[in-house]
């Protein structure tokens, strides 16, 4: 090409610029038509958004008798359950919250459930994620909590979406329901089904729960902010802790997932008053529940304002700068040459290479496994003076310089050595991580390693 | 003039892992507004990281401000003025589920 001509140049640049543009029409094209097969393809069995108008019909014997306890109470009454059985309501994620809030929907005879989870059921998801079962392990989510809900009432319309809430899909399912139950687990999917509930109209009854504490709120209803108005800006993604990491007591997100049902319910049948407005904590440590007030829909709000700047949905993981799914992400730190795979540390174990072998977990972690011969010092401490003390001591009675940190997957273990390198760089240690943690430890040396 | 100050849903690891703390600002020149104690509580209270805390002027977002289990937003945010016995929350929006 060096030896074109100007002109040639120039022509040539006129004919990419043109194909260019042939292939863009294209691509505008593909997406429309991508548009069009993903709206048929979600369309629910019934393909209707209002359920058969049950509200003028008599409750029948069935279900007379079915809901007895609930009909004698005079706020809800055969009015509320007429309501409630004509109401369709969406549960986002059937994780700790989803199961929950969809079996108390459903127990108590909503219309139709709609459930969304891409995820399949683990084993560590049991134990707050009531509706799975062990032999269900590895199927799909949203079909095992309608298998469960079914089991219990089998006159509630099911419809399980295996996909993962996209803004591609977000707003046509969303539209063939009335009222939608936020039951995720990352700060992306939260701000997509905001936008999408007020872009769309519905009220958003939102939980969440981590560890101890749990809190719920309806967004977007009666003039109620949403939750970009609390919220403008997303958090540092350093700050968000999920599940996995940060752990929870299955009783939390139980007993949120709970409330959210109820607000549902209250919602559909308009029984007492929506937690609008409103943000319910609970203390599981404490025992305590506290509802604080909030400010009103902002008027200024990029979404549900007067002069809204979103009007469709928009890339969130880009917007939050994290990940759509509480999955953890392997990260990489370090160069290849400051990481050992767990077969070469296999191989200093078995030589017996003298090396220090630090474990940067919490305590509470090297209680449920560990490798022999570790010292623990978790990742928090290892800048501090005692914790460089205990180095030094240990690397001067085992007469090394190597240094290998290990932690649970392979993340933190790198951040370990980062922080050593710097506080013991007058050494000239030698410090590596191992990549994969203990749980590459467990899956490809002993698997006789619990893996949590 | 007492003021207590609460750390929540995962605020509290900013001030090493404690919820609750009782202060007893001194008042006799200068009113205390949020803004005011926002900053004392970077320089005093905040073990390391305080942009975790505080982003310019006001709390990072993320970071709800309760006074008297009210929105902020509703009081003035950083220009309300602190009275004796004022509780200030400070709450981590939770994600998990
Ligand atoms: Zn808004």
């Amino acid at each position: 090409m060096e030896n074109w001509s100007r002109e040639r140049l120039i022509e040539e640049l006129k004919k990419k610029e043109s194909e260019n543009q042939d292939l863009q029409q294209k691509l505008e094209k593909r997406e429309e038509d991508v548009q069009a097969i993903l709206a048929k393809l979600i369309q629910d069995p019934t393909n209707h958004h209002i359920i058969p108008d049950k509200h003028q019909h008599p409750l029948n014997h069935r279900e007379v008798a079915r809901y007895s306890r609930q009909l004698i109470l005079p706020e809800f009454g055969p009015e509320g359950q007429r309501k409630l059985s004509s109401t369709s309501v969406l549960i986002v994620g059937c994780g700790g919250l989803g199961c929950p809030a969809a079996i108390y929907l459903a127990a108590a005879g909503v219309g139709r459930l709609g459930l969304i989870d891409y995820d399949t059921v683990e084993l560590n998801n049991l134990h707050r994620q009531i509706l799975h079962t062990e032999g269900r392990v590895g199927v799909a989510k949203a079909v095992s909590v309608a298998l469960s809900v079914k089991a219990l009432n089998s006159h509630v319309e099911l419809v399980p979406y295996e996909v993962a809430l996209t803004s591609q899909v977000a707003l046509i399912i969303i539209s063939k329901y009335d009222i939608v139950l936020d039951c995720t687990d990352n700060v992306a999917t939260r701000y997509l089904l905001n936008d999408a509930c007020v872009l769309g109209n519905k009220p958003l009854v939102s939980g969440s729960a981590l560890r101890y504490e749990g809190q719920l709120t309806v967004y977007h209803h009666n003039g109620g902010p949403c939750f970009r108005c609390l919220h403008p800006k997303p958090p540092p993604p350093e700050t968000v802790t999920n599940c996995s990491d940060g752990g929870v007591l299955g009783v939390v997100p139980g007993m949120i997932g709970c409330l959210q049902a109820l607000e549902a319910i209250k919602l559909a049948s308009g029984l007492g008053t929506p937690l609008s407005q409103k943000l319910l904590l609970f203390d599981a440590l404490q025992g305590t529940f506290r509802t604080v007030k909030l400010r009103g829909g902002k008027s200024d709000c990029e979404v549900c304002g007067e002069t809204p700047t979103i009007t469709k949905l928009i890339d969130y993981e880009q917007f939050c700068g994290a990940a759509a799914t509480d999955k953890e992400k392997g990260v990489q730190l370090l160069e290849a040459d400051k990481r050992v795979t767990v077969k070469e540390y296999q191989d200093v174990r078995m030589k017996e290479t003298p090396h220090l072998l630090i474990d940067v977990r919490l305590p509470v972690e090297l209680e449920i496994c560990a490798l022999t011969n570790c010292i623990n010092i978790p990742l928090k401490q290892l800048g501090k003076p005692n914790s460089i003390a205990v180095i030094e001591e240990k690397l001067s009675s085992v007469r090394t310089k190597s240094i290998y940190c290990v932690c649970r997957r392979g993340n933190d273990s790198q951040l370990a050595v980062k922080q050593l390198e710097s506080t013991l760089s007058e050494h000239g240690c030698q410090i590596k991580d191992i990549i994969g943690g203990l749980t590459a430890w467990a899956n490809k040396i002993d698997p006789t390693l619990p893996v949590y | 003039m007492k003021v207590r100050l609460e750390f929540r849903g995962g605020a509290e690891l900013l001030v090493n892992g404690v919820t609750q703390h009782t202060l007893d600002l001194d008042d006799n020149n200068n009113k205390w507004t949020v803004a005011r104690l926002l900053t004392w509580i970077r320089d005093n209270l905040i073990q390391e990281r305080p942009e975790l805390f505080l982003q310019g002027e006001s709390v990072r977002p993320g970071i709800l401000v309760l006074i008297n289990d009210t929105d902020w937003e509703l009081l003035g945010e950083l220009d309300y003025q602190l009275v004796e016995n004022d509780n200030v929350l400070f709450i981590s929006t939770l994600h998990g589920g």
